[in-house]
This record gives C-alpha cells, sequence and structure tokens, in this order.
C-alpha cells in the first residue's frame, strides 16, 4: 500500500519545477512510495540507544580562517550565462520580492 | 472592544567578515557587479563551501549579547526555493540545530522594560542583488552579494505596539555595533527588518492571524508600517472582515501597507541537512573565549556612567548610543576632565561639529586628552567658556592642543583686573546716558556695559570679573 499519491507527485514536481507526463506521473507514485515504506522499515527499529548522525562524515569544524582570496574575473563568471550584459547576469524580470 | 497588538520581529544581519561565508571571495559592497564572485557564491556544479571562521564567532558573540544558549552541536540544512537571486536553487541556512537558541532582550521603551524572548539567531548565506534597471522586461542579477555572511535573529511575539518595536530594533542595532559585528548600514542593506503582526481582542490568549510586514527601508519606517498595519487589522475585524496571512509591502510615500500576493508553494522549503558541510560543534573553551572577548554592553554600560560618573540618567543614555562616544567620554574623563562638564561639551558642541562634518566621534577626531585640558583652561578663567566654543572648533578642525589654539590666536583670556579696569573705565566714559540711568535707578543697564566691555576685549574678558569691576566702578561713580 502506497502513501503517496497522484496529488503528492505532482505537488513534489511543482515544487521542483517539474513537469511529468502521465506515464512519469503513475511510475513516480510507486518509486517514491517505495522510498517511504522503506523508511517506515527503518522506523520500525528500536533507536532509542542510537545517538543521533548528524552527518555521513565523522567531521566537525572543518572551517577556513577570514582570509579573502581570489575572484574570478567578471568576464569569466559571466561567460557561461544563458545571457548577461557586461556587467549583469540577465534574468526574466523578477516582480516579486520574496527572498529569505 | 479593546485590541492588543502582538508582534515578532526578524532582523537579517549582514555580518562584517572580510571574505564570504563559504567561499574566499571578498564581502566589500562598493566592488563593481559580479567581480567578487567564484564557482562556490556562483553555484557552479562541483563546487563546495568551506565554512568561514569568523562567522561562528561573530555569531556566538551575537548569541551570548541576547543572553542566547550557544548551541553545542550545530549544523547547516538546505532551503531549497526557485528564484534567480538564488544560483544553487537553496539557501544554505540552518534549519532544527540553530547555533543560537532561548534568548531574550530587555527593550528599554517609553520608561518600561520588555522582555523580548529571542527565539533564535541562525547562520545564513545572503542571496545575490537583483537590479531593476534593466529594460526589455528584463532584470540584471549582481552575484557579489551571494554568499556574504548573514545572521537572522528571530524574537517570540513578545513586541506590544510600534514604538517597542522601534526600540527593540534601535537598541539591537546598538549591541551589533558594540560588538563590530555588522556595520548596520539599512540603505546598503546590511541589517533589513521584518515584522509579523497580529492583533487579538486584549486579555484573551489566541493569537489572531497574523500578516508579514518587510522590505522597509528604515527603523522609523518599520514603526509606521506596523503602526498602521495594526490599525489596519482592527479596523478590518471591527468591520466584520477576516485578516488574510499574507506578506505586505510598506509604500513610503502614502504611508500604507499593501498586499504584496504569492504563491503559497514558496513557503515549502523542504529543508534537509546541507550534505556539503559537516557539523560545527562550539565547545565550552570556544564559547568562554568569545565571551573573555565581549566588549561593555550598551545597557550595563549606561547604569555604570550613571552610577560611576554621577551624571543624569539622560547624559548616559545619550553617551552610550555608540561605543565610540561612550570610549570617548571615558578617555576625556580619564584625561581629568569633570565628568559632567566632559558630558555637556561631548553632547553639545562637539556632537554638533562630528554631525556637521558627518564624522563619528572618536580619538581620530578628537584627542580625548585636548578636550580635557580646554575644560581645565576654562576652569582655571583661563579662558572664557564662549571662546572654548571657538578654541573647540578649530581643535577638532587641526588636531591641534587647546593651549598651543589659544596661544597662535591671540584668545587668552584677560583676567588680569588692571587691564580689565582700563577697558572699563573707558567704556563708562563712552556711555554715560546709560551710566545715567544705572545711577537713576535702571540696573539692568549692566548687560548692556558688560557687553561694551566684552566688544572692546573682543571677548577676551573674563566676563565674571567684567562684572564684579564694572560694579565697583559704578559705585564709586555714585
Amino acid at each position: 500500500m502506497s502513501k503517496i499519491t497522484k496529488e503528492d507527485v505532482i505537488y513534489v514536481a511543482s515544487l521542483a519545477q517539474l513537469e511529468l507526463d502521465e506515464a512519469a506521473q503513475e511510475r513516480l507514485v510507486h518509486e517514491m512510495g517505495d522510498v517511504i515504506n522503506y523508511m517506515d522499515k527503518l522506523n520500525a527499529l528500536d533507536t532509542d540507544q542510537v545517538e543521533p548522525m548528524m552527518h555521513a562524515l565523522r567531521m566537525t569544524n572543518v572551517l577556513r580562517e577570514d582570509v579573502v582570496g581570489e575572484s574570478l574575473s567578471r568576464e569569466a563568471a559571466l561567460k557561461n550565462a544563458p545571457k548577461h550584459d557586461d556587467e549583469y547576469f540577465i534574468v526574466p524580470k523578477i516582480l516579486e520580492n520574496d527572498n529569505a | 472592544m479593546e485590541f492588543e497588538a502582538v508582534i515578532g520581529m526578524e532582523v537579517h544581519v549582514e555580518l562584517n567578515s572580510k571574505s564570504k561565508v563559504f567561499c574566499p571571495c571578498s564581502t566589500n559592497f562598493h566592488a563593481p557587479a559580479n567581480t567578487n564572485v567564484c564557482p562556490v557564491c556562483l553555484g557552479m556544479p562541483g563546487s563546495l563551501p568551506v565554512m568561514n571562521k569568523d562567522m561562528v564567532d561573530k555569531s556566538v558573540a551575537v548569541g551570548l549579547a541576547l543572553n542566547c544558549t550557544i548551541s553545542r552541536w550545530s549544523k547547516m540544512d538546505r532551503k531549497n526555493y526557485f528564484y534567480p537571486d538564488l544560483a544553487k536553487n537553496y539557501q544554505i541556512s540552518q534549519y532544527d540545530l540553530p547555533l543560537c537558541y532561548s534568548g531574550y532582550m530587555d527593550v528599554e521603551s517609553d520608561g518600561h522594560v520588555r522582555r523580548v524572548g529571542i527565539t533564535r539567531a541562525h547562520m545564513e548565506e545572503d542571496t545575490a542583488r537583483n537590479t531593476h534597471t534593466i529594460g526589455n522586461g528584463e532584470s540584471g542579477v549582481d552575484f557579489n552579494r551571494s554568499g556574504v555572511p548573514l545572521l537572522e535573529i528571530v524574537t517570540e511575539p513578545d513586541i506590544r505596539s510600534a514604538q517597542e518595536a522601534f526600540d527593540y530594533l534601535t537598541q539591537l542595532k546598538q549591541i551589533l555595533q558594540y560588538l563590530n559585528v555588522s556595520d548596520c548600514n539599512m540603505e546598503e542593506g546590511s541589517l533589513r527588518a521584518e515584522a509579523n503582526i497580529s492583533v487579538r481582542p486584549k486579555g484573551s490568549t489566541p493569537f489572531g492571524t497574523k500578516t508579514e510586514v518587510k522590505n522597509v527601508a528604515s527603523f522609523s519606517g518599520t514603526m509606521k508600517a506596523i503602526d498602521f498595519e495594526i490599525k489596519r487589522q482592527i479596523q478590518v475585524i471591527r468591520d466584520g472582515g477576516t485578516i488574510v496571512q499574507e506578506t505586505r509591502g510598506w509604500d513610503a510615500d502614502r504611508g500604507i501597507t499593501f498586499s504584496q500576493r504569492m504563491k503559497e508553494s514558496a513557503h515549502d522549503y523542504r529543508y534537509f541537512p546541507e550534505p556539503d558541510l559537516v557539523p560545527i560543534v562550539v565547545d565550552e573553551a570556544w564559547e568562554l573565549r568569545i565571551h573573555e572577548q565581549q566588549p561593555e554592553l550598551p545597557n550595563p554600560r549606561k547604569h555604570r556612567f550613571e552610577a560611576d560618573y554621577g551624571i543624569p540618567a539622560y547624559d548616559a543614555m545619550v553617551l552610550t548610543l555608540t561605543k565610540s562616544m561612550a570610549d570617548f567620554f571615558e578617555a576625556t574623563v580619564a584625561a581629568g576632565a569633570d565628568a559632567k562638564k566632559a558630558a555637556n561639551w561631548i553632547m553639545g558642541d562637539l556632537q554638533a561639529l562630528c554631525s556637521e562634518a558627518k564624522r563619528e566621534l572618536g580619538e581620530e577626531v578628537l584627542s580625548p586628552a585636548h578636550l580635557a585640558e580646554m575644560i581645565r583652561m576654562i576652569d582655571a578663567g583661563e579662558i572664557s567658556g564662549k571662546i572654548a566654543k571657538e578654541v573647540l572648533a578649530e581643535m577638532f578642525a587641526s588636531g591641534k592642543a587647546p593651549k598651543t589654539i589659544v596661544e597662535e590666536k591671540g584668545l587668552v583670556q584677560i583676567s588680569d583686573s588692571d587691564a580689565l579696569r582700563e577697558s572699563i573705565c573707558q567704556v563708562l566714559a563712552d556711555n554715560t546716558p546709560q551710566v545715567e540711568q544705572y545711577k537713576a535707578g535702571k540696573e539692568r543697564v549692566i548687560g548692556f556695559l558688560v557687553g561694551q566691555v566684552m566688544k572692546a576685549t573682543q571677548g577676551k574678558a573674563n566676563p565674571q570679573m567684567v562684572n564684579e569691576l564694572l560694579k565697583e566702578e559704578l559705585s564709586k561713580l555714585s
């Protein structure tokens, strides 16, 4: 029994700005459902005595000193952009200001 | 029915680290567009972030100043959304384990103290900056700002008025400036405030529906926007309507807030742990090191100024507005000046000179020892208070010592009674009508005569002595 509905798939796809055809939607209902079911299996384990893992690597505090290094030239930075002028990356007009 | 407002604030502050949070590009605000950029802050595939230690240091300093608990274990997360100012389509931020949490700030507002809970202060990266200057239905994007260290400080909904919100912001900014972690320049966007506002019937517990007001360019604008929003919401409810949860902008020209339509899905950020960055562990030793480096904060310093220097509460408040002014005041007193007199000169003439020259008061602007010396010269009667104003302006302009200025300009006060008596006799001889009036009982005339003596001595006479000697000479005449 899958916990994922077609509506879930369409919603997640819209968040990721993906357009899925009917077939892909059907397929993903099952694939995503399988992933969620697998997670449920893990949930069944008793992990009371297990410390939560924060990262796959057992490392902490990989930090750098606050020193300014070299940047790219503007020409190099803009080179691969689909559209740019002499100074800026050019994007379709931004209407809302919803930055975090 | 009476309503009360419930307000929580979110403040984004750009920290003044020299380099960005995840790459070594410069954070210089004034660099030409897209010159402080590299594969990391442009979000190019395969690039990897490395955390700037300075950001952690400064964030811990802010957390401690806001009475927060510092997380022993903290991590970075990805906040996913699509926006042209975000090349990776996610912002590296902190979700469930913020670096600082559960703090508070005691905000002094209109004679009362409001304790505002600090929910959290978390680290994140700033986004790129969009310019709207490009035509053809297109916008330009400048990635210099992308990756600048950004600290988001979130309060509990503890604020009850627009004035309290204003005072919270002002005092928060003051603390950030004391800590020297940000230039707090609102015009350049290094400090950005958003307010979550709702109203409810006074005395009731559940919250009303909130609206969010953002993109206001100043604290006073924020205060006006909140004030407007509170009144608007109350009116909507009184008219039988309901408040819609939404983001609202502020139209400063018309003095109103307006709805900014937004897609609801934009707020489903699907946070997950940032796999490219390992956890940050701030152990006790690290926290202690930051704690020991903390400067005295504005509020305790203000109270100490009152107690130690015996100056009025108002003076202590003004003098501690900026760390540089408070430092300057203490240096002046340490150089031997009377505290109240030093306070008066700093808050008055010196402050006026600074604001006229658009400079911040500090030892680069004026030597505190020179100011102390000038005050001593007034006390010793070497110069009058009036001449001191002239001397101070010259000290400010040239950096010369007051003694040098007084000698060079010949401003030494005449306290020699023989010399003064000579001028006075001359003035009395030249102004017989007034002398007659005085003798006839019109004592107010003495003010005019003092003025004449001051004029004759080009303002250099010791006014107190002139007063005394003048009365003496007049009594001889009658």
